[in-house]
């Protein structure tokens, strides 16, 4: 075989594996959809275009507080993304770029912290809320959530942070320059990428999770995406909740894939938009 | 960098390096101290969730009883042969997905946002979602699978304890190889393009600029990616959960530590099958960088 | 903790007091029309007395719910006042609830069967109201078994043959999904159920007696369990092994088996409206074990029980007895066809054109095979997971019966401390 013949053969197989990826990614979001538009007796039928119709929708919306368990989702995520990238790229600054005692031992009791299941942590977070008084209200799940995005956030700015060149921090170092400054005005633009990265993780780690959320709000005006999709029971009343449950998750999974889009020129700026060329 | 004005301004980014430390380290410990602390002190009490204030000191008994359960021991196994199975192919598809996403290829878009899905969708409902779609009757696989001859009868994914850990990893792979792509591609554009540069002027196969340039240059990035993803597979409890519930063959440690924390409501057994699966994945961790510092440094010293 | 209780204790006396309007908050089961029901029953109740209620959706799944139950009940939380609980929990979560015995007169207390209020009893204190029961049933098609002149079934070996037939019938009349029986096998506490009624059919007891003594490993009840494996894979798919309640009825209700256990609840959704099955659809008390077998079904079903925690117990306490009255039961058993606790309701004349199973199958109900849950009480969860474990083995073929439920009865016998608990 030539090589052209071979490279040509290549790129065939790439971009097939390519298309299954996005068919095996795809496939059940497309199952979801389809079975949103599906009222109840339908659903133990096999069909691929149903006629849409909207009534799941409808009764997502009607049948409880829906959209502001969206609000609450989103206050929630944001707040954690904007707290752990912040203590988190002070903390990358000074673990990637200055050596000091103890600096390794430090980094990896911060990945013990995540070492634990979830469920263990569960009692004593329980705990420490209620002594906080922040049961049934949303800085309970800001403040947990930190436990799973903080470790997380800081290694991975940590290694970011790590791979940029000395040069740009020695230059800074002799202008004279802080090291808050060097942070904020060195290190922030050029960390673009990962910041949006690790956010975009953080984000979504803090809108997907559930048994913190089950367990530390109890109102249906206080609780978030998850937890509310979980607890939709099929109101009216011989009707399985699936169709429910699918036209919530095709609801939810929108605001994420807006934030995808908003932020795609960001997450792949690509090699020629030179990020790291400053 | 010797003398009095070095050693002024290596103290001075000490100092500043605790001072950036200091809030993080502050919200870790406000969040982390207490609930961690907790479970290690239960692990060696008899605590039962029913009357918590009788908890009594029994030692190393719960870790003792732990040690010589079978049971235990079949979640250990089924948690390593998952962890390792899926991290591998999520590893795989997820830096293919990298290196797609960082060229220019026509579909970039469609393949960035595709890829993200599965991520997006809370876990909780796609591992019903999936439930749902094995099912052995209704389930939409089943019927393809049929429609494209493949099959002629449907297969019970998830009753069979064979296939359904198979059914676990196909779930956990779908829903997490994007966190894996998203890492790696910030890695890869983080990549200095000059080493490109020079090796496209030398005219090298894109294949061997791959394994000399970008793989050695984007081992920190991928090193702390697999971390992340083999912390998460090894604590896997949401899929097999839902799948498979609290099957003894599919169970994993984090199920089996549950099952003693919540349904037999055996506080101090669960805990200490929680610092068991702690100390597992701390042990797994040191290994895991250790072999990872001594290829990264001999890497290094190749010319 | 006991700080706590006291501010709890001091804060109800506060409210007690001064009599103002409380607001209840209660937590209701949500599986098919549960959560409606039990709002339109609260908010009468507050409607009537002039507090308010707030009503607190929780989990679908059973298991998930006691987890959270179990965190607000051992943090002392009184977020929650009245807890819809399961059958099996009073010995789990009695210890965080207050005793009603003093609360509800003799008459009210006896008025429901009095079988599970001894269930409820938990060391002399009454710690739930019955609100709803349940026990196992056998649902089959009335259509298919005139079509191939059959009887419902008395035996299980009569189910397996009838099943069988149709099943092949069916299948060379083209359609190819039909099975013949489908039930719930799944690794969780569903599969305790159905399995106890095989065994209880055959004669071979309840697991664990109630003397504590366990009696698991005995022939019928090794006999029960071969027969059950032999079903996988002839007349029930092999699927079986994970089905819960909801995949069963998914199944018969698309119109793809013959024969299902299930709880009275799949009755109402199967004669629903949209429903491919409608009036197609017998109930009968589950099979015998063999000639000399006895039909059972295991007792199922909700009680209401209200939080020590609470600030205000004296409302909640009315709430309860608001919602277990006759009255009220008789409404959900018309309307819902929830089976009520009260035995005189069954003779009730409305109730019975309702759902006229009610009646046919009074004995079933009243005769329900209790799981060992009081004789092991907190344990009752780690004996249930054994005996699942054990008998899903042997349902997937990967253990002979006999010797499965011999490792069981070593297994319990350790977990019991040679039979004390």
């Amino acid at each position: 075989m030539s090589r052209r013949a071979r490279r040509r053969l290549g790129r065939a197989g790439f971009y097939l594996l390519m298309a299954l990826i996005v068919l095996y990614a795809v496939f059940p979001f497309y199952w979801a959809i389809v079975s949103s538009f599906k009222p109840g007796s339908e659903m133990f039928r096999i069909d691929f275009f149903p006629p849409p119709s909207l009534a799941n929708y409808r009764a997502v919306f009607a049948e409880q507080p829906f959209g502001r368990n969206i609000l609450n989702s989103l206050i929630v995520a944001s707040s954690v993304v904007v707290l752990s990238l912040g203590l988190g790229l002070l903390a990358a600054f000074a673990l990637g770029r200055i050596r000091f005692h103890g600096r390794s031992l430090l980094l990896f009791t911060i990945l013990g912290v995540s070492m634990f299941p979830q469920v263990a942590v569960l009692s004593g977070m329980f705990e420490l809320i209620r002594a906080m008084g922040l049961y049934n209200r949303l800085p309970s799940l800001i403040l947990s959530y930190l436990i799973f995005t903080l470790p997380f956030t800081v290694w991975v700015l940590t290694t970011f942070i790590r791979a940029l060149p000395k040069e740009l921090e020695e230059a800074a170092i002799v202008d004279g320059a802080k090291p808050f400054t060097i942070v904020t005005r060195v290190f922030l633009p050029l960390l673009g990428p990962a910041l949006i990265t690790t956010g975009l993780l953080a984000f979504i780690a803090a809108w997907n999770e559930f048994l913190f959320a089950l367990t530390f709000t109890l109102s249906g005006e206080q609780r978030t995406v998850p937890v509310a999709i979980a607890l939709i029971s099929g109101a009216s009343a011989y009707e399985l909740p699936w169709g429910n449950i699918m036209a919530a998750s095709v609801v939810v999974t929108v605001p994420l894939i807006v934030l995808v889009l908003i932020f795609q020129r960001r997450i792949v700026s690509g090699l020629t938009a030179g990020a790291v060329k400053g | 960098m010797a003398g009095p004005a070095a050693s002024r301004l290596t103290r001075a980014r000490t100092r500043a390096a605790w001072l950036f430390l200091a809030p993080m380290l502050v919200a870790l410990a406000l969040v982390a101290v207490w609930p961690l602390g907790r479970t290690v002190w239960f692990a060696f009490t008899d605590a039962n969730l029913s009357d918590m204030g009788a908890a009594g000191f029994v030692g190393l008994a719960n870790f003792e009883y732990l040690l010589t359960d079978p049971e235990w021991w079949r979640s250990v196994w089924n948690t390593l042969f998952f962890a390792l199975v899926s991290v591998s192919i999520e590893t795989v598809l997820g830096l293919a997905i990298a290196l797609a996403l960082n060229v220019h290829l026509p579909g970039r878009g469609l393949l960035r946002t595709a890829v993200l899905i599965p991520w997006a969708i809370p876990t909780i409902v796609s591992a019903q979602m999936w439930a749902w779609m094995l099912n052995d009757v209704f389930g939409v696989l089943n019927e393809l699978l049929i429609l494209l001859g493949i099959i002629d009868q449907g297969i019970a994914w998830t009753a069979n304890p064979d296939t359904a850990i198979w059914a676990v990893i196909m779930v956990d792979v779908w829903k997490t190889t994007p966190f894996m792509a998203l890492l790696l591609l910030a890695g890869l554009q983080m990549l200095p393009t000059e080493c490109y540069e020079a090796a496209k002027v030398d005219g090298v196969h894109p294949v061997e600029v791959f394994w000399k340039v970008t793989l050695p240059l984007l081992m920190p990035a991928l090193l702390v990616a697999v971390i992340f993803r083999l912390l998460d597979a090894l604590r896997i409890f949401d899929a097999i959960y839902v799948l498979t519930g609290n099957n003894q063959a599919t169970m994993s440690m984090s199920v089996y530590a549950r099952q003693q924390l919540v349904d037999f409501q055996d506080v101090g057994f669960g805990s200490a099958a929680s610092t068991l699966l702690f100390l597992t994945i701390a042990l797994f961790t040191v290994i895991y960088l250790t072999l990872a510092r001594i290829g990264s440094s001999q890497a290094e010293e190749r010319p | 903790m006991p700080k706590l209780v006291t501010f709890a204790a001091l804060a109800a006396l506060m409210v007690g007091a001064s009599a103002q309007a409380a607001t209840i908050s209660i937590s209701c089961g949500s599986v098919g029309a549960e959560l409606e029901f039990c709002r339109t029953g609260a908010e009468a109740w507050a409607k009537q007395t002039g507090n308010e209620v707030e009503i607190v959706s929780t989990p679908n799944s059973a298991t998930e719910r006691l987890a959270l139950y179990q965190q607000l009940l051992a943090a002392g939380s009184g977020d929650v006042d009245v807890f819809q609980i399961d059958v099996v929990w009073p010995g789990l979560l009695g210890s965080h609830f207050l005793d009603l015995s003093g609360e509800f007169s003799q008459e009210e207390v006896s008025a429901h069967f009095p079988a599970i209020i001894e269930n409820n009893t938990i060391e002399g204190a009454l710690v739930a109201m019955p609100w709803f029961t349940d026990a196992g049933l056998l649902y089959y098609r009335k259509d298919l078994l005139e079509k191939y002149g059959l009887q419902p079934p008395t035996t299980w070996e009569e189910l397996f043959a009838s099943a069988k037939q149709v099943q092949d019938g069916e299948r060379a009349a083209g359609n190819d999904k039909m099975w013949g029986y489908v039930y719930q096998a799944k690794a969780y506490e569903g599969l305790t159920c159905n399995a106890l009624e095989w065994i209880d059919s055959f004669g071979g007891g309840q697991i664990v007696d109630a003397d504590g003594k366990i009696t698991v490993a005995n022939p019928q009840a090794a006999a029960a369990l071969t027969w059950a494996a032999s079903t996988v894979g002839q007349i029930s798919p092999e699927g079986v092994l994970n089905y819960q309640e909801e995949e069963a009825r998914g199944v018969f209700q698309a119109g793809n088996a013959v024969f299902m256990r299930n709880w009275p609840y799949a009755w109402g959704l199967g004669q629903a409206k949209d429903s491919p099955i409608q009036d197609k659809i017998g109930v009968a008390a589950l099979p015998k074990g063999g000639e000399g077998g006895k039909t059972t079904g295991t007792l199922g079903g909700w009680q209401l029980a209200v939080s020590k925690y609470s600030d205000s117990p004296a409302e909640a306490i009315d709430l309860v007895r608001f919602l277990t009255s006759s009255t009220e039961q008789k409404r959900r058993a018309i309307e819902g066809a929830y089976n009520p606790t009260i035995p005189a309701l069954y003779q009730d004349t409305d109730v019975l054109e309702a759902a006229p199973f009610m009646g046919d199958l009074y004995e079933t109900f009243t005769n329900a095979v209790a799981r060992p849950a009081r004789v092991t009480g907190a344990k009752y969860n780690q004996v249930s997971a054994e005996f699942y474990n054990a008998t899903h083995q042997v349902l997937s073929g990967r253990a002979e019966a006999g010797a499965a439920l011999d490792a069981l009865a070593d297994r319990l016998d350790r977990l019991s401390r040679g039979g004390r608990w």
